[in-house]
């Protein structure tokens, strides 16, 4: 076990270089070969991929609730459209007079609700750092106000799961209402500039693309920190036997409300991240199966790697864009079968997997332990 | 009822518990449990199952709250109106009846974060190990036989050396009252004795109450006993003494 968790390290650096080198080539194999060259990455692939990374994001922060606390949270989609709406709203203020009202104040919808003044919600988002801020902010408090009271009133398990979801599921039903003041059912659309630059510009997704990529690296970078230091091993402790914790005098309480809030915050920066990259952000965003899916990508990757969590986000969504275009009825049940055969066969994922047959193909370990601690049993009883 | 402060059994007492009554749904697990445990003392408790030991050591936790009875520690601090963590800070460690390690961390990191030290989140997720918690590690790892296993993982262990790290993850606590839950439950005789004698070392300068059905174990502690029955005392002193009451014969030893 200890054997493997040092491989794990050797994995987790690996996966930085990984993410590392993607960042750089991308940009590079995106802009600079001629549109015929096989090197040629294709601007529709870029905007594919980097969706992908934002998934991958969203999965690692997911995994350091999930596979190190113990937190099942099915609701984690809600903390990534937050960022997301947040992303969209500042890009919805750059679209000025160029919208089909032409209003310099006023997003479309607005106008065509007849409102007449920007609503309180909306100030500020026409300054870019604004927006940033409440990237992090909304789904950070959001987090924090969840996490303080589910915590502190002790609700653990299957019971915090369904209240996870039904965060999601009534956030999702309040972005639906016009009044709500988000766009209602049709989002946020039709962006035009980010900072200035045209969002729909190939050098633009490129950028995009390798922002999201370090972002990921640096998810990981933080999540690896957190989990390594003595407050991961009270996290872990936590998972594994959570009333041994508190008689030994850790305030539970505290430690999940701040890997929570963390978690939500990260989630929050993918969903920024995300929203320029695909160009709408709606409340279908908040639907309860988002999340559920992320918890399936965490699983198929390998819960409590964090570098599974990534890894799985990439392949399972790799294997639905290619499902739902080659089989499209099946998907779902693809999707079903997936988390069965994984939740059955494959406890630790596809990264489990893979670090279990590498330790197989080496010659068994010598049971010096073993031996030393039936030494030590016998000098006991003599 | 009397305050607090003017009942001398109380201001002398490490532990005192006076009329102490839990029911679970009409089940009277506790029925006016009293019991006082000074300074410095090891004491034995026995009983039948259901004689109410577990629930005890709830209450003295901080898991179960009494419906009736007064508990105190050190004489002052009202455990009644307390939550686990801020009866652990207060110095009360306990040892569950089945081991209870963390099972994915190495021996040495259950010491580390058994080890007295600041429990905040912040302080956790910046500090290292100070030099004193290893020094406490190697000193724990040393009197609980554990030092050449320090860097297995706590799940691989036997059951016996699970049973030892988790008495010294007490030891790291260093609390002034450990609360044992059956410690030879599942030993070999060898390991009994050893456990005894740990044991015996750690009553040395701390207060500990040991729960345990096994008779040669208390016998070889050689400590005062309590005898519970139906969730109250049914006699108290030497074993020899208990032993020899005629209800105690009746309800537990006579069988």
């Amino acid at each position: 076990m200890n054997k493997s968790l040092t491989r794990l390290d050797w994995i987790g650096r690996g996966f930085l270089v990984l993410t590392i080198a993607v960042a750089i080539l991308a940009p590079v194999l995106a802009l600079v070969p001629a549109k015929t060259s096989m090197f040629y990455l294709p601007p529709y692939l870029v905007a594919l991929l980097g969706k992908y990374v934002c998934f991958a994001i969203l999965a690692v922060a997911l995994d350091l609730v999930w596979g190190y606390c113990g937190i099942l949270s099915l609701g984690h989609g809600a903390f990534f459209a937050l960022g997301g709406y947040a992303m969209g709203m500042y890009l919805m203020r750059q679209i000025g007079t160029r919208g089909v009202y032409a209003n310099p104040i006023l997003p479309d919808f607005m106008v065509f609700l007849d409102w007449k003044a920007l609503p309180v919600t909306w100030w500020g988002f026409n300054w870019f750092a604004y927006a940033s801020l409440m990237v992090v902010l909304v789904p950070g408090l959001l987090a924090f106000a969840f996490g303080w009271f589910a915590f502190r009133s002790r609700v653990t398990g299957v019971y915090l799961s369904i209240i996870t979801q039904a965060m999601t599921y009534a956030l999702k039903l309040a972005f639906f209402r016009n009044d709500f003041g988000f766009g209602g059912n049709n989002g946020l659309t039709d962006f035009k500039d980010i900072l200035g630059i045209n969002v729909q510009a190939d050098s633009t997704r490129a950028a995009l693309f390798s922002i999201s990529t370090l972002g990921l690296a640096l998810a990981f970078v933080v999540s690896k920190a957190i989990v390594s230091s003595k407050y991961g091993k009270a996290l872990v402790s936590i998972r594994d036997s959570e009333s041994r914790v508190r008689f030994l005098g850790y305030r539970v309480e505290n430690y999940k409300l701040f890997v929570f809030v963390v978690s939500a915050v990260m989630a929050g920066i993918a969903g920024a991240l995300y929203v320029p990259q695909v160009g709408i952000i709606n409340p279908s965003e908040f639907d309860p199966a988002n999340s559920i899916e992320a918890v399936i990508w965490v699983a198929v990757g390998g819960r409590g790697t964090l570098v599974g969590a990534a890894l799985g986000a990439i392949v399972v969504n790799f294997a639905k864009t290619f499902f739902t275009g080659a089989f499209p009825e099946y998907w779902l049940f693809g999707l079903g079968g997936l988390f069965v055969l994984v939740t059955l066969f494959l406890p630790k994922g596809i990264l489990g997997l893979a670090l279990a047959t590498t330790a197989n193909r080496r010659p068994p370990a010598k049971p010096e332990a073993a031996t030393s601690a039936a030494a030590k049993v016998s000098e006991v009883k003599s | 009822m009397s305050e607090p402060t003017q009942n001398p059994v109380l201001t002398s007492s490490l532990l005192y518990l006076d009329g102490v009554a839990v029911a679970f749904d009409g089940y009277k697990a506790l029925r006016g449990l009293s019991l006082v445990l000074a300074p410095g003392e090891m004491r034995a408790i026995i009983g039948p199952n259901g004689a109410g030991k577990t629930t005890m050591m709830d209450v003295i936790t901080g898991k179960t709250r009494p419906d009736e009875g007064d508990v105190y520690f050190e004489g002052q601090y009202d455990l009644t109106k307390l939550d686990e963590t801020e009866i652990a800070e207060l110095g009360v460690g306990r040892k569950f009846q089945k081991p209870t390690v963390f099972e994915n961390h190495t021996v040495s990191d259950n010491l580390l974060l058994a080890a007295k030290a600041p429990r905040s989140v912040f302080a956790t997720l910046f500090g290292g190990a100070a030099k004193q918690e290893r020094e406490t590690i190697d000193r724990i790892l040393g009197i609980t036989r554990l030092g050449d296993e320090r860097s297995r993982q706590a799940g691989s262990l036997s059951h016996g050396q699970k049973q030892w790290l988790e008495i010294g993850m007490l030891l790291a606590q260093d609390p002034k009252l450990l609360l044992v839950d059956e410690p030879v439950a599942g030993m070999t005789d060898a390991e009994t004795a050893t456990t005894a004698e740990l044991l015996k070392e750690i009553a040395r300068d701390h207060s500990v109450v040991v729960v345990e059905h096994d008779m040669a174990f208390v016998r070889e502690l050689g400590v005062k006993v309590t005898v519970l029955h139906e969730g109250a005392v049914l006699a108290e002193g030497s074993l020899d003494q208990v032993s020899a009451d005629p209800r105690v014969i009746e309800v537990y030893l006579g069988r």
